[in-house]
């Protein structure tokens, strides 16, 4: 503290206040409303206190098919989203220290444009090339089904097998966990920190594990992902939010209501072509599609202070 | 580029080691960006049988379109609104929490959660807070006498959307700047606090300069994020509507290439929006340069 001010610190303390009440009043209010029975929410006035309704709108969101949002329950939404976001986040971490390592401490031909790929994907957004992503991603498989039957497989299977075998291969990766996760794991920015942790490693220990006969696949997981652990798991929380927190990917990718992550899943809920939204549910499906996301920045709050601030500085 | 001394020897190992990244930046970014620029020459049928090549028609549709000036309009409007509001309601928080150093950390885990919720959940949160039946601001706003309906009115529903993205982004900019305040020197606030200059002085003639690395990087950071991550929150509520209203450019290449099935001209404007992107990162580079050979 520089001075004493009694009243500036009333003051600070009051704005604080008001700042965290309005960041908080929506959340307050989505919980208000999913313990309510539809009918109460359109009754003024409107509640600001929790109703008796909550159990039921939470065991028919998690236990049973909802019809709103397609017939669908919302723990399979859940399913998806996770498995979604764990892919993204693990797929990018993977590749990433990959190709950090190998742009840092090697020397090949085309290094160079290799790393200037990767930092172009930092300027080309999917929401600017939605459409033609989409066809490469819808077409995926049709080299694999062409090469199949080029190499007349059925036959040669079914000949192996010694019955007859028909191997469908569909044309690319929609409703699928593949077609929802791989084409969003490249990552400059994660590139980039690795190659810049890298970067730091001194010589000194490098050379060192070299004396000692660590071959490069050795050091690479022996000494340099041990080393920057910390800020792999930094990096962790921040790419769990990017991955659960996709829309529009999701959107383009998925047509099965098997399918659906909850974050997309939310506004089918929203746009019924039928009457009033059932608001409880929606309100209900909003706070479990935040609530891991938020769990993880709390829970680990320091290391993702640090990962955030650190990554983009 | 910096370079390593000690290296490798190996010729295959790093080349399958980058292989993975490489192949999904070609497949999935640069193939279909190219795709993009090509489809944007093209003019192509209703069932995509055929396409013709008509060299600049595509572009020259839209510098004469209203409607997509108007889009490129509201994406200004909606940036500007959400990068000033978001970053001068954060800047006042973090001012705050980092007077009250005692309680700076508490206050600080209430309010950096909404980093965490989804565009798209933010946009349902407010979009049932200003629901003109079942929403309590909407109740509220009636009682002071205001009218709110978003389905009728482009400037509440636009409003609407600023307030969802404004929300989910104060807690960002916060992080940021209480970690700029917080590397401030003390012994310059102290200084110029023995010299007589008032919290409000002081403000102005050393925090607010010394914050302004943090501010320039924050506004490219916040105008990327109104452009390009708030069509969930478009998508979600108010589907760019009502008449087009909140129809920013990212959602009108979705509207026009997914719905309308207008290839050529959604290929056409992805374009316009790589070039701003381009020119976006670029400008956020140069000043990362500048800040490097400051220090």
């Amino acid at each position: 503290m520089i001075e004493r001010r009694p009243l500036l610190d009333l003051l600070t303390h009051l704005m604080l206040l008001v700042g965290v009440a309005a960041t908080c009043f929506p959340i307050w209010i989505a919980l208000v409303a999913s313990t309510h029975p539809p009918e109460r929410l359109s009754q003024r006035p409107l509640p600001l206190w929790f109703g008796d309704h909550g159990w039921e709108t939470f065991s028919t969101l998690l236990l049973t098919d909802v019809g709103q949002a397609g017939g669908v329950s919302i723990t399979t939404m859940l399913l998806n989203s996770l498995i979604m976001a764990v892919g993204i986040t693990v797929g990018k971490i993977a590749v990433s220290l990959t190709a950090a390592y190998a742009v840092v401490f090697f020397r090949f031909p085309f290094r160079f444009l290799c790393f200037w790929l990767i930092f172009i994907t930092l300027m080309l957004p999917v929401e600017v090339r939605i459409l033609p992503t989409y066809d490469v991603v819808a077409g995926f498989l049709k080299p694999a089904q062409a090469a199949w039957t080029w190499v007349e497989g059925d036959s040669w299977l079914s000949r192996l097998l010694g019955y007859e075998v028909v191997v469908a291969i569909p044309n690319g990766l929609l409703d699928s966990y593949w077609g929802l996760t791989l084409p969003l794991i490249a990552s400059a920015t994660a590139t980039f920190l690795f190659r810049q942790i890298f970067l730091t490693v001194p010589d000194e220990l490098v050379e060192a594990a070299k004396i000692d006969g660590a071959g490069p696949w050795r050091f690479f997981v022996d000494i340099l992902i041990p080393l920057s652990r910390t800020n792999i798991a930094a990096l962790t929380i921040i790419l769990f939010i990017f991955g659960w927190n996709q829309y529009l990917w999701p959107l383009l990718m998925t047509t099965d209501v098997q399918m659906t992550t909850v974050v997309m899943g939310i506004s089918r809920m929203l746009n019924t072509d039928t009457a009033l939204p059932a608001w409880n549910l929606v309100m209900g499906t909003a706070i479990l599609a935040m609530l891991p996301p938020v769990i993880v920045v709390l829970a680990m709050q320091k290391l993702f202070v640090q990962g955030l601030t650190e990554r983009e500085k | 580029m910096a370079e390593r001394r000690v290296i490798y020897r190996q010729r295959l190992l790093p080349i399958l080691l980058v292989a993975p990244q490489l192949a999904i930046t070609l497949v999935f970014f640069l193939w279909p960006a190219g795709q993009a620029i090509e489809q944007s020459f093209y003019l192509e049928d209703a069932f995509g049988l055929s396409r013709e090549f008509v060299a600049g028609l595509n572009y020259e549709a839209l510098v004469g379109d209203t409607r997509y000036y108007r889009s490129f309009l509201t994406t200004l409007i909606f940036g500007l609104w959400v990068t000033a509001l978001s970053i001068g309601i954060a800047l006042i928080l973090a001012l705050a929490a980092n007077r009250v150093l005692a309680a700076a950390l508490t206050y600080r885990s209430l309010l950096i959660w909404p980093y965490a919720v989804a565009p798209a959940i933010s946009g349902v949160l407010w979009f049932f807070l200003l629901n003109p039946t079942v929403g309590v601001f909407a109740e509220w706003l009636d009682l002071v006498g205001i009218d709110w309906n978003h389905y009728a009115s482009g400037n509440q529903a636009l409003a609407l959307v600023i307030a969802a993205s404004v929300w989910k982004q104060i807690s960002y900019n916060f992080l940021f700047f209480l970690a700029g305040l917080q590397s401030i020197p003390k012994s310059l606030i102290e200084a110029a606090a023995i010299d007589k200059a008032g919290p409000w002085r002081r403000f102005w003639t050393i925090t607010l300069p010394l914050l302004s690395p943090t501010t320039f990087f924050l506004l490219v950071v916040n105008i990327v994020y109104a452009f390009f991550d708030t069509f969930a929150t478009i998508h979600a509520t108010t589907s760019g509507g009502p008449a087009d209203a909140t129809t920013t450019l990212v959602y009108r290449v979705y509207n026009t290439g997914f719905i309308g099935q207008d290839y050529g001209s959604s290929a056409a404007q992805s374009v316009v929006l790589m070039a701003l992107v381009i020119g976006m990162t670029a400008i956020q580079f140069r000043y990362v340069e500048k800040k490097v050979s400051y220090q």
